[in-house]
């Protein structure tokens, strides 16, 4: 009988091995988690902005039922501060103000939301009675709700050791170029903008148990993050002083991340350390209220920007001056967001001679901000996307044309930008061409016409755009000032009967992991995807690993597993050399068979893996038995994912209410594994990016609370507010890791909130307008739509 | 403490509870069902949706002793006992309607419910307007309307079996 295997490797839109669980309820995520004997923690938070502590009283809370234990930033001091990951040098050369973040806080709140004091308790509903019984004392400080606000002269000090708020003021590019660039400019192009404050909101609100035993001295922290052996490193070196030994961390199943599940919180450092002071489990999961002030929150930047043209519309130079909010504390990644993961792309698709760019981070009293999906490279683009906008309006050029003129050839790469990447590939004009046609951009104009008779305003807009991903060399980002290695790990396990586990650094929330990465196995080692599992998220199990953000995971942990396959192979060929009696070089492998060069004299690879394992036939005397072998890839370049997302827009002019009614992404994320897969992604960041344009924002009122501080208040997307997404794919290979792929989990993301605005200012074009800030609310359309048909009524 | 007798995919349960303990508590803190999640607390996520006398309902918002008596079916009672998927589950697997997997619960059951409701057959946006209760972070929904619609022909005796994604 011959029968053929469905074909299970690259490309193939394999349905996910991880799904059968999930929706069987069979999850387990940290929250579904109970340890024997389990005490239950809340956080005690401040309701100010910025207030000092005068007095804490807990005696009444101590005595209510259940109470465990109640601690205070007092108890806590003696701990190391929450580190942040990457120290960035100002202008002149100092490094920025990092001032330190305690776990819990000492004198002083920074924000509303800072941890004050813990109570633990048998149950959780104990501790939340008991909380509300601690009584304390504020001196309420200024508040310092916004960057403004921080920076002006004379304005409170939110630490000693950050004078005049600001945490570093940094610069890239050339400065005398680009100045020469806009002296001899025929065309200076304008445009200030504010990168609207985003909440990320994975659904699975933070929880993190900490366990601890007395006898072999083993801390162990369950956690929802994205990266657990980076959490283990940050909390055991730098805040508990517990060594990698004798701390294993676990990132179960984690429902969603989108960044915010990056950094280490203190929460962990909390249950950690006080299952070890107690003797016993303590577990605490974050309320969904509880979420919106204290996960990190994303972008936050006011910029103004310049660009310079010739008389042809090709660009000169651009300027660009960014302010960062940092948040009260600095996150685990948030310096390097507003710098390296943002100025560096300033130079977007285009050939841009010369580029100078600014930026000034800033503390404020709001809850951290650190990466949220797309992380500075959203911010670049739509910085850019609106600007090139902005800029044909302004010289009368066609929308395409000027973007045409100003792509990077296709011929140019690898293109050095004048702001430190170098673009290892891409084809912006293919990944433009297939986007307008798929857009039906050529037949736009009849589609407005055919709304203006409806009443309605419609609007088209465009977006073309890079983006670095699998962040990154180790040793260009030390020099930056990441206080890491950005190389991931992987191990393949060969068992004795030919199934393959597969350990990796990377962590998938969503992601679809287990299949692609069992994919990666099947195509090379030919093991059906049935008998490949893979291994994630626990410190005990993987060797080590920097875990998954910035579109990674594939790049550089993908990366790691084909370096461990070589290995394998590698050795297995040795094995089967012997096993065949052929010299090693004579013998071939493809898809799980050893074959002795033109003979049809083969071995499986399970028949190779038990010979490894059951020694009895085997060249002892040279070779190790076992078949497993373990990779560290360190990427030689960040990778450039690009494209191009048109999106089309309905306004209705009695409401203001902008409706996606197409919308089309034609991305180059480099060699697909699972189709699927990245289709899945590219809508969910689509989601995000309309979700940034049209709905979401973070608002803090002048005395620092958060005012959409829930999802009641907090305008997240839901299914009525969303088109479907066409997506679509054209391929140039990343030419410097084995895969040849790029990372697909921000594109949507990054490529769509420009589009989306772009299509919205087309709409309003009748009005006058320029510019619309995100997001694109009812209330914003409407007063333009009404103040723009007052003006016109009167002209 | 009041005592809720309640029967729970099937089974029979008496469970001892605070006046204020919400049904969700109930099935995941004491009867260690946690395929039913916690996404907010303000009711506006729905990955807590699960079936009380054949209905669905935000778990997170009716207490548990407002069930007393009642037959409640959440994630994990929907497969056969010989482990055959629920359409809905099948369909959601098939068209790649899960990623992070912490709405996919309460999705799955509110869909479910959507699909009962209307008999008629819904239209991509009936099913968008009927998903108003629940939140997804990750799909961006587009393959979760595509689930569900292909879902409805099967659980309305349409198909026999589900239609290809690309089709």
């Amino acid at each position: 009988m011959n029968v053929v295997a469905p074909f299970e490797g690259i490309g193939a839109s394999v349905r996910r091995k991880e799904d059968l669980r999930f929706l069987s309820g069979r999850g387990q995520y940290t929250d579904d988690i109970a340890r024997p004997g389990q005490a239950h923690a809340c956080i005690l938070r401040s309701p100010h902005a910025h207030a000092r502590i005068l007095k804490l009283d807990a005696a009444a809370a101590r005595a209510m039922p259940g109470v465990v234990a109640i601690y205070t930033g007092e108890d806590t001091k003696g701990l190391g501060g929450i580190p942040c990951g990457w120290q960035l040098h100002n202008k002149d050369g100092s490094p920025m103000a990092e001032p330190r973040h305690p776990v819990i806080a000492e004198g002083k709140a920074r924000h509303v939301g800072d941890p004050v004091a813990v109570v633990v308790a048998e149950t959780r509903t104990q501790a939340k009675d008991a909380a509300e019984a601690i009584e304390v004392e504020y001196e309420v400080l200024p508040a310092l709700s916004t960057m403004k606000e921080a920076l002006a002269p004379g304005a409170a000090q939110l630490h000693d050791a950050a004078p005049g708020n600001l945490c570093y003021d940094w610069h890239i590019g050339d400065k005398a170029a680009t100045d020469a660039a806009f002296a001899r400019a025929h065309k200076v192009v304008r445009f200030e903008t504010t990168n609207n404050r985003l909440v990320p909101n994975a659904m699975e609100p933070r929880a993190a148990i900490g366990d601890y035993d007395p006898t072999t001295g083993e801390h162990t922290l369950w956690t929802t993050s994205q990266n657990p052996h980076v959490i283990r490193l940050l909390m055991g070196a730098f805040v508990l002083n517990i060594p990698e030994s004798r701390l294993r961390v676990v990132a179960p199943d984690v429902g969603g991340g989108f960044g915010s599940k990056i950094y280490h919180y203190a929460e962990e450092a909390i249950v950690t350390w006080a299952a070890s002071k107690l003797n016993r489990p303590v577990k605490w999961t974050c309320d969904r209220s509880e979420a919106f002030i204290s996960d990190a929150h994303g972008r936050d930047h006011v910029t103004t920007c310049e660009l310079a043209l010739d008389e042809t519309g090709k660009f000169l130079g651009l300027r660009v001056d960014t302010l960062a909010n940092m948040g009260a504390y600095l996150s685990t990644f948030a310096p390097c967001v507003p710098t390296y993961l943002y100025a560096t792309l300033l130079s977007g698709v285009y050939s841009l001679p010369t580029i100078y760019a600014e930026v000034k981070a800033v503390f404020t009293s709001t809850v951290a901000v650190d990466a949220y999906r797309g992380a500075g490279r959203p911010e670049a683009t739509y910085l850019l996307e609106r600007l090139v906008d902005v800029a044909a309006a302004e010289t009368g050029m066609d929308r395409v044309e000027i973007r045409r003129r100003n792509f990077i050839a296709t011929d140019a790469f690898p293109y050095q930008t004048p702001v430190a990447l170098q673009y290892d590939s891409g084809d912006y004009f293919s990944t433009l061409d297939a986007a307008l046609e798929t857009a039906g951009w050529a037949g736009f104009e009849a589609r407005r016409a055919e709304a203006a008779k409806e009443g309605k305003l419609r609007g088209i807009g465009i977006s073309t755009y890079v983006e670095a991903c699998g962040i990154a060399p180790s040793a260009v980002v030390g020099s930056l000032g990441a206080r890491a290695g950005l190389y991931e790990v992987g191990t393949i396990r060969v068992h004795p009967t030919g199934s393959v586990t597969v350990l990796t650094g990377a962590h998938s929330h969503g992601q679809g992991h287990e299949t692609t990465f069992a994919q990666l196995v099947a195509d090379r080692l030919g093991v059906p995807l049935s008998q490949v599992d893979v291994v994630h998220g626990d410190t005990a199990k993987v060797p080590f690993g920097m875990g998954t953000y910035g579109s990674r995971s594939l790049a550089v942990g993908g990366s790691a597993m084909v370096k461990a396959m070589d290995k394998v192979v590698d050795k297995a060929k040795k094995i089967a050399a012997h096993l065949l009696e052929a010299s090693v070089q004579d013998i071939e492998f493809d898809r799980g068979t050893f074959r002795v060069a033109g003979t049809d004299r083969t071995k499986a690879l399970a028949e190779v893996s038990l010979a490894a394992y059951v020694p009895h036939n085997y060249p002892i005397e040279e070779l190790e038995p076992g078949l497993e072998e373990t990779a560290f890839y360190d990427p030689k370049n960040f990778t450039y994912p690009g494209g191009c997302h048109i999106c089309e827009v309905e306004i209705e002019r009695d409401t203001g209410k902008v409706s996606v009614v197409n919308f089309t992404a034609v991305d180059d994320v480099g060699r697909v594994i699972n189709p699927m897969i990245v289709e899945g992604q590219v809508q969910g960041g689509v989601a995000q990016g309309i979700g940034q344009a049209l709905m979401e924002q973070a608002v803090y009122d002048e005395s620092g609370q958060l005012l959409s501080g829930s999802m009641m208040d907090y305008s997240l997307p839901r299914a009525e507010d969303l088109p479907m997404v066409s997506v679509a794919n054209h391929v140039t290979l990343c030419t410097h890791n084995p895969l040849g792929v790029k990372g697909c989990g921000e594109v949507g993301a990054i490529g769509s909130p420009p589009a989306v605005m772009n299509a919205v200012v087309d709409a309003l074009r009748e009005f006058g307008v320029r510019h619309v800030e995100m997001p694109a609310t009812p209330a914003k359309i409407w007063n333009i739509i009404n103040a723009g048909a007052q003006r016109m009524a009167a002209e | 403490m009041p005592q809720v007798t309640l029967t729970v995919n099937g089974k029979n349960s008496t469970v001892e509870v605070e006046g204020r303990t919400l049904l969700v508590e109930l099935l995941r803190e004491k009867l260690r069902l946690t395929g039913t999640h916690v996404g907010c607390d303000t009711s506006q996520c729905g990955a807590c949706v699960v079936h009380v006398d054949g209905e669905s309902v935000k778990a997170c918002t009716i207490l548990a002793v407002q069930v007393d008596g009642g037959q409640v079916t959440t994630i994990e009672g929907l497969a056969a006992a010989d482990g055959t998927l629920h359409p809905m589950q099948e369909a959601f697997r098939e068209y790649h309607a899960l990623q992070c997997g912490f709405c996919t619960p309460g999705m799955v059951m509110s869909a479910i419910d959507l699909v009962q409701k209307h008999p008629e057959g819904m239209s991509e946006r009936e099913i968008r307007e009927g998903l108003e209760g629940n939140l997804c972070r990750c799909t961006g929904y587009h393959n979760i309307v595509k689930a569900i619609a292909a879902a409805q022909d099967v659980m309305h005796g349409k198909r026999s079996e589900l239609a290809r994604a690309a089709e």
